[in-house]
């Protein structure tokens, strides 16, 4: 096993096992500051960042709706992670220089061709039916996939087989080109 | 911003400098791994889970932290999984990713990231009827595998660490 790998990048087993630390270190640290032990997890934010959105244009309707009041629309310990997200990738990138513009990636461009169009919409319409699963499934895979299994939850084994065996039928009908 | 806050955004820059670093984020890795040709996410999330869970296990068996199981309610963690699943897919990027993508510019995220706020807002509009269809069906609330199976968590940690590592040697034999 190399550390690095071709890309500049960290081996990924390496890197994978320094988050498992950091999930240990987090689920520690939100238990003793915050009182209640916390658990990565990132698309419950998306609710949240729909909530303030809606705040903008119909404020009543988000104060009344069921599952915006169930979630609570605040800036909470998940919605600054997500931001954190962002930031440490960012930072990551600059310092290796493996931070790149990128409109169109090299397998979808091989499929679609090099339109920004076409992949905006595929990036759009996916992620409105995966959002749509992964609130009903209560969880995406930092939160079924990562925190579910380290703590051995049923529904995590079953979501994470959920979404791999039905995402590799979906990827195989949409990137192979049928000749 | 309190201390909540704070805690969130030091692990948040934590959490996306090491995606960044395993170069997890990138479209072409996420399908890479649903078209198997391309196993880094998978390396990289079973490490993730391997060290993770013991830690985890050991902090709850001590009773300094607790567990939080989401519920296996079936119909919506089939449904929903085969949803997410599906627009994943196609989307190349899950939740945590895609904010990560932005980070280390692959700006195409940003479309994404704009979709999964509509599904959100689509989704909390729908819940009240998932709620009286789909989540109706059958919930076994939320249970680990170590009470449903009646065996010791640190059991079931060893076979998960066997079989991962075997898939490991897998991918590098077969150079995934």
């Amino acid at each position: 096993m190399q550390s690095k790998t071709n890309n500049g990048g960290w081996s990924p087993y390496l890197a994978g096992a320094l988050l498992g630390l950091l999930a240990v270190l987090s689920v520690y640290a939100t238990t003793q500051l915050m009182g209640k032990s916390t658990y990565l997890g990132a698309s419950t934010t998306f609710v949240r960042a729909a909530g303030f959105i809606e705040q903008m244009f119909v404020a009543e309707h988000v104060a009344t709706n069921e599952y915006f009041v169930k979630t609570r629309v605040v800036v909470d310990w998940q919605f600054m992670l997500v931001t954190g997200i962002f930031l440490g990738a960012l930072i990551s990138s600059v310092s290796d220089r493996s931070f790149r513009l990128e409109a169109v990636p090299p397998t979808w461009q091989k499929r679609f061709g090099p339109s920004t169009v076409k992949r905006a919409l595929g990036a759009f319409g996916g992620g409105i039916v995966a959002m749509v699963g992964a609130r009903m499934a209560d969880g995406c895979p930092s939160g079924h996939g990562l925190s579910g299994m380290m703590q051995l939850s049923v529904s995590a084994f079953v979501s994470l087989v959920m979404f791999f065996s039905i995402g590799v039928v979906v990827a195989a009908f949409v990137y192979k080109r049928r000749s | 911003m309190g201390i909540e806050q704070w805690l969130g955004l030091l692990t948040g820059i934590a959490f996306g400098f090491l995606l960044q670093k395993g170069r997890v984020l990138r479209f072409d890795k996420q399908v890479g791994a649903l078209l198997l040709k391309d196993m880094t996410i998978f390396k990289f999330m079973l490490s993730a889970i391997m060290v993770g869970m013991v830690g985890i296990l050991f902090l709850a068996d001590q009773g300094i932290i607790t567990l939080s199981h989401k519920p296996m309610n079936v119909g919506p963690i089939l449904i929903g999984g085969a949803l997410f699943g599906a627009g994943w897919a196609v989307m190349g990027f899950c939740p945590g990713t895609s904010v990560g993508a932005m980070g280390e510019g692959r700006w195409h995220a940003l479309f994404a990231i704009l979709g999964m706020i509509a599904g959100a807002a689509l989704f909390a509009e729908l819940y009240p009827f998932f709620v009286s269809t789909v989540y109706t069906w059958k919930d076994f609330g939320g249970i680990g595998l170590p009470e449903t199976l009646a065996y010791s968590p640190w059991i079931i940690v060893a076979v998960f660490w066997v079989v991962v590592i075997a898939m490991f040697l897998f991918f590098e034999k077969k150079g995934l």
